[in-house]
């Protein structure tokens, strides 16, 4: 079994590289970290600055935001200005008139929805508002962890996969193992083994961070994420392995990252494409990621089961099968046989 | 073909792109002989060796092995190679280096380690096989290529420069294991430019120019050309820039 001597050594190569390893494990939990700071912190209430307005209207605005009361218009403009308040509020012939600072769409749209809700509470026929999936609590983070989630994964797995065939090739040890018996698709598919069992541990460490680190809601079941997470995986440890095949060092593999793994998250569903041209949503259909964080939304958020993103997870098994085919073709480059 | 012919080259020419490196070679390498491929930095001898192992396919012509064309990846098996550079994996120990090129050989358990433990002692490395690659000297690493060029008992061992960078003591005994191997039957192919190893070899091939300028006996070679040394030899036939055969 040469395919399993490849998948050997490279463990034991890997398991003598602790920085490597500490990438691989460390970093994807530390920026899917980071990045939950960021978009949880962002949905907090608003400050708004009252300078008149009946005491009932305070009362209710106080439940719901941050309230002061400055003296006049000017300090309430200079606060504005310097960030300290997103909005303030004047009345006038009892109706409010809003004054918003407008440059940050975010802010703008919090400030609004609090208003909204205040309004609504204020008739007496105040709708009663179901949700078919999530809940009025779901913040912005919370939507796009399963897409961050896969997107954290298929990118550290592409980097380090991509590095070390290039390492193979660039130290010549490429060139010595092909002047074996070893049969081109032996090798792919022994470094897709020797990698995939430290992505699988990667996969497992971020996904388990993810669901009960970060509490990121999670309707869906366990197992079924895992088996997406896995196949996309393995669609990126294809498509690194095939990518540096193309690369003569480091840098140029590098160069990839803008090309092939920054607009797989762009055009993944992220933002919403339902308006973006034609061609941006035939873009879509063709990157891996798309079909990786479809059906992670929809298992993680709507609670759906593998059954149901069968289709998805065709098209990722897919995928990696194409890379590896194409990445056995490729490396005729250095044997012909 | 006949039996004795361990390898033969017909007509070979390799190219790449518009450049021509070798043309019209024509060789026949002897069951059990030492064939020295001698000549300058870039003239060849890699790419021919390439050919010969079956990692390149010549643009023209063709090459046997154990008479069978190359590449061939049946035929591979019995052949050791050595590269010019040392391709050996720098995080691994020694002796984890061997048994995995021993496994890509379909060699395994006890029995491949006790070969991987032969061809240590072989190379003078038996007190180093538990250190790693990237603590090894220059001369250690060329050693431990040559021991898993051996590994899988070859009937073929192909070695490219494989005393650069070596001391004259170990130079002494890499020949000494290249003569023993000689008489159990290998059949060697080796390229220097070191002239004085070329003095070892049963036959010598002149390469230059993109083909193969002069090839005989060290001693055919320096009485043909009237000079004492092989090197003299070389320079003679250099000048003279055409194909000669003896």
């Amino acid at each position: 079994m040469r395919v399993l001597s490849i998948a050997k050594r490279l463990i034991k190569q890997l398991r003598g590289d602790k920085r490597s390893i500490a990438l691989m494990f460390v970093a994807p939990v530390f920026v899917m970290y980071l990045l939950s700071a960021i978009l949880t912190s962002a949905t907090t209430t608003p400050n708004i600055a009252v300078i008149s307005a009946p005491n009932a209207y305070v009362e209710r605005l106080q439940s719901l935001a941050n309230v002061t009361k400055p003296y006049n218009e000017k300090i309430a403009l200079k606060n504005l200005n310097d960030k300290s308040i997103d909005a303030y509020i004047v009345f006038s012939d009892n109706k409010p008139k809003v004054t918003l600072e407008g440059a940050d769409p975010s802010i703008t749209s919090l400030v609004m929805n609090t208003l909204n809700k205040l309004s609504l509470s204020s008739t007496t026929q105040k709708p009663k508002i179901n949700f078919l999936h999530g809940s009025m609590d779901m913040g912005a983070f919370d939507s796009m962890a399963p897409i961050l989630m896969g997107f954290f994964i298929f990118f550290f797995v592409f980097l380090i996969a991509g590095v070390a065939f290039l390492r193979e090739r660039i130290s010549g040890t490429l060139d010595r193992i092909l002047a074996t018996p070893l049969k081109r698709w032996e090798i792919v598919l022994g470094y897709f083994l020797g990698f995939g069992s430290f992505v699988a541990i990667q996969t497992i460490i971020l996904q388990i961070f993810s669901i009960y680190g970060l509490n990121v809601p999670m309707v869906g079941s366990f197992g079924a994420v895992l088996v997406i997470n896995l196949v996309l995986a393995s669609g990126s440890l294809a498509l690194g392995t095939l990518l540096s095949a193309f690369a003569r060092n480091e840098f140029q593999l590098f160069q990839f990252i803008p090309i092939v793994i920054v607009p797989q998250i762009m055009f993944s569903g992220i933002f919403d494409l339902r308006n973006a041209p034609a061609w941006a949503k035939i873009l879509s259909k063709i990157f891996p990621m798309t079909y990786g964080a479809e059906a992670l939304r929809d298992v993680m958020l709507r609670g759906k089961s593998l059954l149901d993103v069968k289709y998805d997870v065709l098209m990722l098994i897919g995928y990696a099968l194409l890379f590896l085919i194409l990445n056995t073709l490729a490396l005729k480059k250095y044997r012909k046989a | 073909m006949s039996i004795e012919n361990v390898i033969r080259i017909e007509n070979f020419k390799q190219q790449f792109g518009k450049f021509v490196v070798l043309e019209n070679i024509n060789l026949d390498v002897k069951k059990g002989e030492i064939l020295g491929l001698l000549g300058p930095s870039g003239s060849g001898k890699t790419t021919l060796i390439k050919a010969i192992v079956g990692m390149s396919e010549p643009s023209l012509g063709s090459v046997y092995v154990l008479e069978t064309k190359m590449p061939s990846l049946a035929v591979v098996s019995k052949i050791g190679y050595m590269a010019q550079s040392d391709a050996l994996y720098e995080d691994l120990t020694a002796l984890d280096n061997i048994l995995f090129f021993a496994s890509l050989y379909g060699m395994k358990g006890k029995f491949a380690k006790q070969r991987a433990i032969e061809v240590l002692e072989l190379v003078l490395l038996q007190d180093e096989g538990k250190k790693l690659i990237k603590n090894f000297s220059g001369g250690m690493k060329r050693r431990l290529s040559l021991a898993i060029a051996l590994v899988h008992k070859p009937e073929i061992l192909i070695l490219d420069e494989p005393t650069v960078g070596i001391d004259p003591v170990l130079r002494l005994q890499f020949w000494n294991e290249f003569e023993r191997l000689r008489k159990e039957g290998v059949t060697i192919i080796i390229t220097t430019h070191v002239m004085d190893e070329a003095e070892h070899c049963d036959r010598l091939a002149l390469i230059r120019n993109g083909g193969i300028i002069a090839i005989g006996t060290p001693n055919e070679l320096k009485e043909k050309s009237g000079e004492s040394t092989v090197e003299g030899a070389f320079l003679y036939y250099g000048k003279e820039g055409e194909v000669k055969s003896i």
